[in-house]
């Protein structure tokens, strides 16, 4: 059982750390800023996400199981968070999205309150 | 008062989690400072359905399932798009609509998009979302409104 804890656990520390090093690529390759913002999210969550699941393991049932899921949601939804207001500030402050097209899903009636 | 009960739960956990020391002075410190922060919560008038949603308690587990699964698809989706270059990639700005009835439900919502790689929310007004997506199948997902329904839902 040891050992299969330990298989497990290192199967996710070490997919962890590729999502983590995509997303590092991801930063550069990718062309401009908004488009920058979804490699850096590659990180926030299923790279920060499997190498937590991975000290999860590693941890066994205990207090330090129950910090690193805190930690875990903690980063999530601050990771979420920093990404919004990085694209809103961006926005505001007159960088334009270089984008192929735009859509509206406007379904007729509902007039925008903006 | 529901609510201050809730919120007193919670910050006890919070600190049993946090502490791992249960001798009783340390659990009297804790339960000094719960009154405490649960009576400044109160005077600030911020514990409420929103700051303690707990009609979402058990419609919201199963579209956090739900969430992860999503989030996981448009991990692997962006990664290899990483690696083939910036070729692959076809942003999009959208605009959708929002059918949530709460502010709360609204905020579920824009954090789901932005929560899921590929799309970030950049602007959220009245009920009209702006959407930055990085590719076209990305924004077509969103467009289809099935993120939109489940949050509806979750709201009740």
């Amino acid at each position: 059982m040891e050992i299969l804890f330990d298989i497990v656990s290192w199967i996710c520390l070490v997919a962890g750390s590729f999502f983590c090093l995509t997303g590092g690529i991801g930063l550069l390759r990718f062309p401009e800023f908004f488009s920058r913002i979804h490699a850096a999210s590659i990180t926030d969550t299923l790279g920060a996400g499997l190498i937590m699941i991975g000290l999860m393991f590693q941890a066994g049932w205990g207090l330090v199981l129950a910090k690193l899921i805190l930690i875990l949601l903690f980063s999530l939804i601050a990771g979420t968070t920093a990404s919004h207001a990085m694209a809103k500030a961006a926005l505001k402050s007159g960088l334009q999205p270089q984008v192929v097209g735009t859509m509206d899903s406007e379904t007729g009636g509902a007039p925008s309150k903006s | 008062m529901l609510y201050v009960l809730a919120l007193s739960t919670m910050l006890s956990a919070f600190w049993l989690v946090n502490s791992g020391h249960y001798t009783p002075l340390i659990l009297s410190f804790m339960v000094v400072s719960v009154i405490f922060v649960a009576y400044l919560c109160h005077r600030m008038d911020v514990v409420d359905g929103e700051s303690q949603p707990l009609n979402l308690t058990f419609s919201i587990p199963g579209y956090w399932l739900w969430l992860i699964k999503e989030v996981v698809v448009a991990n692997i989706d962006v990664a290899r798009r990483v690696w083939l270059g910036p070729k692959s990639i076809s942003p999009m700005v959208i605009n959708i609509k929002a059918s949530q009835k709460t502010d709360l439900g609204m905020v579920i919502y824009a954090n789901s998009i932005t929560l899921t790689p590929g799309t970030v929310t950049l602007d959220l007004q009245g009920n009209r979302l702006k959407v930055h997506a990085l590719t076209k199948e990305a924004a077509a997902g969103l467009i289809t409104g099935e993120m939109d329904r489940r949050v509806s839902r979750v709201e009740g």
